[in-house]
């Protein structure tokens, strides 16, 4: 199959999601969905970031040289206290890199 | 505040954000080229689509040599996160033209959600905030193309650029935004609810797990608080 139409399918379909509810400004919600779309953020976010870390590469990894674990617990705590998103992010990756370094993960 | 205030503070807040997404672009770029695809067509994917998640997964499924119609039904479900995005900032977009909310639309990404709701949030009636919301998409947009580039510029000069880990930016990421969101007893639930959701339905084929994930967090966070309302209220008539 052609990649440009498998690229403008992709389009489509990423497109008419994302547009999904902006298409019908008439549209009101109960107050039950409205209570529930609170939770959206961290309840999807969550489920990316947790099989992340403890299934790094699709595969159960729970084992104490798995840096994506470890720098990933760090960056929580991080998170945690600081509440600061670029403390957050270069704190994850400075750990998650030394980790990775001292346990022989990195291609050097 | 001004429409030009709005703009920057919405490309500056989301300055973080396209820190995580760089090294994610640039195995983009990388891999996509290492799956056979031209530089026209690895950069018209990042342009066209803008879906980092949905794009990483289509390459993957590509070098496996997986068919196209799976890859569009990975694309659905992967993406369809972003109709809850959609669900939830409809009602701060819905006063605008549609000249306004398709485009806002196009862009709205993982990353501009995070933010865009933050400035919605907060209490302050500026008429402007769309004017943020187009900031912090086109930074995020930009960005995505740049990185995209250098991936399919510099990426296979790097060896093994894919064993490196980058994608664990994308991980700090989203912890540096979903752990401040955590203030409450019910979003803390609806987290490790998510959380041991997606472990458990890994195995689910086209990452439909995500979705059960996702629902089964919210629906508990939503439970308790309405709990919480519950036994608020007959405290107070007692």
């Amino acid at each position: 199959m052609n990649t440009w139409l498998l690229i403008l399918g992709m389009l489509a379909i990423t497109f008419l999601i994302r547009y999904s509810f902006f298409a019908w400004p008439d549209l009101r919600f109960p107050r039950l969905v409205e209570q529930g779309l609170h939770y959206v953020p961290v309840a999807v976010l969550t489920a990316i970031v947790v099989p992340g870390m403890l299934m790094p590469g699709g595969e159960w990894t729970l084992r104490w040289d798995n840096a994506y674990l470890l720098a990933g617990i760090l960056a929580i705590v991080v998170a945690a206290f600081s509440r600061n998103l670029l403390a957050t992010i270069a704190g994850g990756l400075l750990s998650f890199f030394l980790l990775r370094w001292a346990f022989g993960q990195l291609p050097v | 505040m001004s429409r030009s205030q709005e703009f920057f503070h919405g490309c500056r807040d989301i300055l973080p954000l396209v820190l995580g997404a760089i090294p994610f672009g640039i195995i983009f770029g990388t891999l996509a080229i290492g799956a056979g695809l031209s530089s026209w067509q690895a950069m018209g994917m990042s342009a066209l689509v803008f879906a980092g998640s949905a794009q990483f997964i289509a390459i993957t499924l590509l070098t496996g040599g997986v068919g196209a119609l799976v890859v569009l039904l990975t694309t659905f479900v992967v993406n369809l996160r972003h109709a809850l995005y959609s669900a939830a900032l409809q009602p701060f977009v819905r006063h605008l033209p549609g000249g306004w909310r398709g485009p806002l639309a196009f862009w709205l990404t993982d990353e501009a959600f995070a933010v865009v709701q933050h400035r919605y949030a907060r209490e302050d009636d500026s008429p402007n905030k769309h004017w943020f919301f187009l900031g912090a998409a086109l930074t995020m947009y930009l960005n995505w193309q740049l990185s995209t580039l250098v991936g399919i510029a510099f990426g296979q000069a790097v060896p093994d650029i894919a064993s490196w880990g980058l994608d664990f930016a994308m991980i700090a990421t989203f912890i540096g935004i979903a752990v401040p969101m955590m203030r409450t007893r019910p979003q803390v639930a609806s987290a490790v609810v998510a959380g041991a959701v997606a472990l458990l339905t890994w195995e689910l084929p086209y990452k439909l797990g995500l979705i059960a994930a996702a629902l089964a967090g919210i629906v508990v966070g939503v439970w308790l608080e309405r709990r919480a309302e519950i036994a608020a209220r007959t405290q107070g008539d007692a």
